[in-house]
């Protein structure tokens, strides 16, 4: 029996990408981007924090890092909150004392159940980013355009009542969209998304409620991925960053300036026996004289002024 | 192949002691080539019933981003380190890359790399496919490819490694001279095909960033380190009858910038080797049928 003859018909097959979102755009052939100071590279922390019911939802998927026992899993759940109550805050210290100021990426239920932690992060002057309402708020294709929509309102509207102001930027959970996320999320006032890490610089994403801007955040350099799904060590994990930056710092030099995305979840980097490694590397970062440590929306404006 | 045998028949046994002696150009021990995948997946690829595109529900956002990366940023530094150290591709091309992203194709082309066809996309798959429409894709490859660079394509590397019990068989009868597609030797084997012939160049699964990285979960340093000592190990015994080394890459991986550092300096160690015969494929394949004919 053959396969359908359809199989064979490639009907988007041209010049370009196959749909409308974006163009294709080499790097090496824009127009350099500047950043502030002359700096070479700027360094994107984001810290996932996130808030596990006990009661998973697979509707439309399971998040990375929810509960994997039978109910009711203890484990999991109080080692995720062990990062909300501690981990993050070694994370906070440790970026304060370098005076750098970060992203956070939060679901809105920490700002409901936990409104002190907001009140820090925006008190040191870090940046709120949207992160859906709770670890089972998981977006796919076929999941209802209304509960999309309402899931996504739901959390900026939290997330602005309880920081005191509307969030800017937006990531979804394992990065996860369905085809109407873009759209959905330029409607509802968002300036960027972290989703998709197809490159090392913003680029415009047009969706039919007009243009939001992608700031990619590199999954393969996030804890999570290295320390986590690789099963490597805090020191690799270093010793990647380091070689990152030193590769992007030397492209900067003909090439105008870089991002590198620094992706953090609590409950893995703010571990006790990760901690010094990774202090060691804020430390060597903020060294490196080619150094802008920026929050999402600053390196948004920043590019987009330049545009 | 001898079809629903136990053994499928694609080659004889030839135990690694005691063969011939290959040698190749300049006395060198060990042919070393790049195989960088050039490729193009779909966002919302139709189904193939025999297996999906994406392990998640289309838009697969990662995924298909993540591999979008080679296009708009990482190619270009993946080519610019290999140029650098002198070390041509050879291409497993999407050919459809040809027509959406003509930029990359061209660069390639200009570097003096030789393509060979990775099927249409690397979304649509061999599974299920008669023989008509098996031989559309071949000729649809051909073609496109010799539109694009003028080249004509000598190889092939199965789309995503999916193969019927014919495609070997067809592709020796369109011309082509070689397949990546079989994983048993070091040096290159002779295929038995229904017509024409058909060599089987040493590619390897082993060393292939995807495996170094996604199966063994190697860091950037491991995975150098392990090119290195792969490379080590072949050129001296390649001292006995030369090796074949392929160095199977993706630049959406090897290109990000933890890695690319780490990769560069394989390529300097292999440079500065001076056992390293740096070839194409084609080159490869040629080299061994002057040397052999039909024997092995």
């Amino acid at each position: 029996m053959s396969l359908d003859p359809a199989y064979l018909e490639y009907p988007k097959r041209g010049r370009g990408m196959d749909h409308d979102y974006y163009p294709y755009s080499r790097f090496d052939t824009r127009p350099p981007v500047q950043w502030r100071d002359g700096k070479q590279v700027a360094i994107w922390p984001v810290i996932s924090l996130e808030w596990f019911p006990i009661t998973p939802s697979d509707e439309p998927f399971r998040a990375p890092g929810h509960m994997q026992t039978a109910y009711p899993d203890y484990r999991h759940y109080t080692a995720r909150e062990y990062g909300t109550r501690v981990g993050l805050y070694r994370l906070l210290d440790a970026f304060e004392a370098i005076g750098a100021k970060i992203s956070v990426a939060t679901n809105s239920a920490i700002a409901d159940r936990y409104p002190e932690i907001i009140e820090a992060i925006v008190g040191a002057g870090h940046e709120i980013v949207a992160h859906s309402t709770d670890m089972n708020g998981t977006i796919a294709s076929g999941l209802p355009e209304d509960e999309e929509c309402a899931l996504i309102v739901q959390s900026l509207d939290t997330l602005e009542r309880v920081s005191g102001s509307r969030p800017r930027g937006w990531l979804s959970i394992a990065r996860s969209q369905s085809f109407n996320t873009a759209k959905l999320l330029a409607d509802a006032g968002v300036d960027y998304m972290c989703d998709w890490v197809n490159d090392e610089l913003p680029y415009r994403f047009a969706t039919a409620a007009g243009d939001i801007v992608n700031i990619p955040l590199n999954h393969e350099l996030s804890d999570r991925q290295i320390i986590n799904v690789q099963q490597q060590s805090a020191d690799s994990y270093v010793h990647q960053m380091q070689n990152a930056y030193a590769w992007l710092a030397g492209e900067a030099d003909t090439h105008g300036g870089r991002m590198l995305p620094m992706h953090l979840t609590p409950y893995i980097m703010g571990l006790p026996y990760r901690m010094d490694a990774f202090e060691g590397l804020l430390r060597w970062f903020a060294d490196q004289p080619g150094t802008w440590f920026a929050r999402g929306d600053a390196i948004l404006d920043s590019w987009a002024a330049q545009q | 192949m001898r079809e629903g045998a136990a053994d499928p028949g694609l080659y004889d046994f030839k135990a690694w002691r005691g063969r011939p002696k290959l040698a190749w150009p300049g006395g060198k021990t060990c042919a070393v080539w790049v195989a960088p995948n050039l490729e193009f997946y779909e966002l919302d690829p139709p189904a193939n019933p025999h297996r999906k595109s994406w392990p998640k529900p289309h838009p697969d956002v990662v995924g298909y981003s993540h591999r979008d990366h080679a296009n708009r940023v990482s190619h270009w530094r993946m080519a610019d380190v290999m140029s650098k150290h002198g070390f041509p591709g050879s291409v497993s091309l999407s050919v459809a890359l040809c027509d959406h992203i003509p930029e990359v194709v061209e660069d390639a082309n200009a570097r003096g790399w030789e393509f060979f066809s990775h099927g249409i996309y690397n979304t649509r798959y061999s599974y299920g496919v008669d023989e008509a429409q098996e031989r559309a894709i071949i000729e649809d490859s051909i073609r496109t490819v010799r539109d694009a660079t003028g080249q004509t394509i000598r190889g092939w590397l199965a789309p995503a490694l999916t193969h019927t019990p014919r495609t070997l068989d067809l592709i020796a009868e369109y011309g082509l001279d070689y397949t990546c597609d079989l994983y048993h030797d070091d040096q290159p084997t002779d295929v038995k095909v229904a017509s024409g012939q058909l060599t089987a160049i040493p590619y390897s699964l082993e060393v292939n960033d995807h495996y170094g990285f996604f199966i063994y979960n190697m860091s950037p340093r491991e995975y150098a380190d392990t090119l290195i000592r792969q490379f080590e190990r072949l050129a001296t015994e390649g001292e006995e009858s030369g090796t074949v080394m392929c160095i199977p890459l993706h630049s959406y991986l090897i290109g990000q910038p933890h890695r690319i550092g780490p990769f560069e300096e394989v390529l300097k160690h292999i440079a500065a080797d001076g056992r390293a015969w740096i070839a194409k494929a084609g080159e490869i394949v040629d080299s061994f049928r002057g040397q052999t004919g039909d024997a092995l």
